[in-house]
């Protein structure tokens, strides 16, 4: 009895000199990791106004036929208020916005992918988008519970060639993953799209059904078989490094910036070329609408070089 | 079997300690790293705050004289400067000692900041913040004596430096750059006051208290006059409707704050509320509204002046959907004519201003609001005569 407590203890012992020491390496070690991952985690920022400024004529004519925008936004009869509330708000917006819905509800029109699956869902309807893109050369990627400013989204890529893979959003990292947040909308090229959709093909770098106990989310999965394309996420920033794609609502950032910068509660919270913003009611998100395509302070202009007219047959704009 | 089990004790050992020293470690970890987060952050942002109020407010007699005009990167003033030097708004904010940290600092950060001047009226003096105190208690009866005050502190103090004063709850939340579009187009020498129009009780109908009023130049004299006279008297604490009956008998007109869409500009509740709200059909606002009530986009102007019960962290939200927020190069479906007072003055035009073809496309909508603008201005003329 007694030879075996003094051996749990020593044993004890041991294990706790070796934590130690192994957390000792690990931080020497991660000190210099993450400074490396510092520089490969890609920042994209839009041109800045003097950048704008410097292009020629024939640029600027061509630009707003390049930076158009067909989005997905991934529904469900479960989100049917937000459905309604993104159909008749930001939505508009788009060049092409077309609805992919696991089954189809009576109320609101929408392809209707028939899956229940979300990642077998997503990965149908980027093909379909693909196939129906036209001559629109950005994808965005929305749930209804996103609202998006899509004026925004075209200045961030204005000067982005779309014949190049784009994977640009919110980017978090999984262990060695850097994906792109899916509340916060998911933005990508042309080429990025092509790249994607060959990918689907192999099974075993990106399968369609996972085999793994444990279900993967969905943004995991795409930023998985975008990486094996060598398409590696972006994180969208305005030109003072802020994050322009939001998981969180107005509000609550807001409060959050009451208590972590009390002496400066707007200028810290949000960027003023803000894309995306998650997380609200569908009233919030009216007052949204008119917030950023209406309200505003008499006789202060931006003369912007570029000019986005409001869409047809829309009074909330 | 005694070996085996010492040795199984010792491995089972091994791992437990392990386990416990990462939780520990981990644990001493995450609490360091938020520990010397925080503090550090409050002391800079008190240290902040006094600067930035330094930067932009002159504190003189117990007001705020605004410094600069907030302005913000990539933006051309020019107009609002314009509108800023010739249409000199008093901003009196009514407080109370409770109420300034939790509802007035929030106006001193956000909204005020766009007045030429603002005084915050409370029952107590606070050199500090600066609030002025009128001989008054706190309290819903005593609004109109509040009001009936600070309207003759203001005149006495400030009368000379100002065209228009306004008046405003600590829950109200101002665009005042909208107010002076509204206001540049009728002169501050005619007996006038805007708000929101309610009609009952008076004939010419009163201006909602909460939502704001603003009074012109001629208009507060007469006030201050009537009471000198007598002609107007502490007659309820309803300040709002009194206010609006002395307006009456003194020979100031109710003026039509709408745009030139007839959308209304100064709001009695919160915007969520007029966008998307639906009142009952028994709430009192019906049979109060002036105008013909619109919910939904329409009720509510592009150029709107005011919203109502808009508490601290909702004045910031407005703040940043009016001034900071916006759309790229997006090309506003509402065109608003330029005041008179600003085509008298023939500001030259900054460069890029005139994108003349996409100007046309919009130039239909523009001349119909310019006609109703002129209509608008006819109007008053006939009200006014």
């Amino acid at each position: 009895m007694m030879s075996e407590g003094s051996s749990f203890m020593k044993g004890m012992v041991l294990g706790g000199i070796f934590c130690l020491v192994m957390s000792f390496f690990e931080n020497f070690n991660s000190g210099t990791h993450s400074e490396v991952h510092e520089h490969l985690h890609h920042h994209l920022k839009p041109l800045s106004k003097d950048e704008l400024e410097k292009l020629s004529e024939s640029q600027m004519s061509d630009l707003p036929l390049q930076v158009r925008v067909y989005c997905l936004i991934m529904v469900t009869p479960k989100l049917l208020v937000h459905w309604a509330t993104a159909n008749d708000t930001w939505s508009k917006h788009c060049d092409k916005s077309v609805f992919y819905t696991s089954e189809s509800s009576k109320a609101l029109e929408a392809v209707d992918l028939q899956e229940q699956d979300e990642w077998a869902r997503l990965r149908k309807a980027i093909k379909h988008a693909y196939e129906n893109a036209g001559d629109l050369r950005w994808f965005f990627v929305a749930r209804p519970t996103t609202f998006a400013i899509i004026e925004n989204l075209k200045y961030l890529v204005l000067d982005k060639d779309p014949s190049q893979p784009f994977y640009i959003g919110h980017t978090e990292k999984s262990g060695e993953l850097d994906y792109v947040e899916y509340d916060s909308g998911i933005v990508l090229s042309y080429e990025a799209m092509r790249r994607l959709i060959e990918m689907f093909k192999d099974e075993d770098r990106c399968p369609e059904r996972g085999h793994a106990l444990w279900k993967t989310s969905e943004e995991k999965q795409l930023a998985t078989c975008l990486k094996y394309s060598g398409v590696f996420a972006e994180n969208g920033e305005d030109a003072q490094g802020k994050g322009l794609f939001n998981k969180k609502s107005v509000s609550s950032l807001i409060s959050d910036s009451m208590g972590q910068n009390p002496a400066d509660v707007v200028e810290a919270c949000c960027s003023d070329m803000a894309i995306t913003f998650a997380g609200m009611s569908p009233s919030q998100m009216q007052v949204l609408m008119y917030g950023v395509y209406r309200l505003r302070p008499y006789g202060h202009d931006f003369h912007d070089s570029l000019t986005f007219l409001p869409p047809k047959d829309s009074d909330n704009d | 079997m005694k070996a085996l089990g010492s040795r199984f004790a010792f491995y089972v050992g091994f791992v437990v300690g392990t386990c416990t020293l990462y939780v520990l470690l981990r644990q001493v970890r995450f609490t360091r790293n938020v520990g010397s987060v925080e503090p550090e952050a409050h002391e800079k942002s008190l240290l902040e705050m006094i600067e930035e109020e330094n930067k932009n407010w002159k504190k003189e007699r117990s007001a705020l004289f605004n410094l600069n005009h907030p302005h913000h990167t990539g933006e051309d003033g020019t107009l609002a400067d314009a509108l800023y030097k010739s249409v000199r708004i008093l901003c009196w904010v009514m407080t109370g000692p409770n109420n300034l940290e939790k509802k007035a600092r929030h106006v001193k950060a956000t909204w005020s900041r766009h007045c030429n001047i603002v005084v915050f009226i409370s029952s107590v003096d606070d050199p500090d913040f600066p609030t002025v105190g009128l001989n008054t208690k706190e309290g819903r009866d005593q609004l109109y004596w509040k009001t009936i005050r600070a309207f003759h502190y203001v005149m006495e103090k400030h009368g000379d430096e100002a065209d228009w004063f306004l008046k405003a709850d600590d829950d109200t939340y101002v665009v005042v750059d909208n107010l002076r579009w509204i206001l540049a187009n009728h002169s501050p020498e005619d007996p006038l006051y805007f708000g929101r129009r309610f009609k009952p009780y008076v004939k010419q109908g009163y201006m909602s208290g909460g939502a704001g009023y603003v009074l012109s130049k001629e208009a507060l004299r007469r006030f201050v006059e009537g009471f000198r006279t007598k002609v107007c008297t502490h007659t309820s604490s309803v300040e709002d409707l009194a206010l609006g009956q002395c307006m009456e008998k003194i020979g100031v007109v109710a003026g039509d704050s709408r745009d030139t869409l007839e959308r209304e500009t100064f709001h009695p509740f919160v915007p969520e509320s007029h966008l998307t709200g639906t009142f009952p059909k028994t709430f009192w606002y019906w049979n109060y509204c002036y105008y013909p009530i619109v919910q939904g986009p329409q009720c509510c102007s592009d150029l709107a002046v005011s919203f109502h019960y808009v508490d601290a962290s909702h004045m910031y939200l407005l703040e940043y959907y009016t001034y900071h927020l916006r759309a790229f190069g997006y090309k506003y479906r509402y065109q608003p004519p330029k005041p008179s007072v600003i085509q008298d003055l023939n500001a030259p035009a900054p460069d890029k201003v005139e994108i003349g073809d996409i100007e046309e496309k919009l130039g239909a909508e523009e001349q119909e609001g310019e006609k109703k603008s002129h209509e608008h201005n006819e109007k008053l003329k006939q009200i006014s005569a």
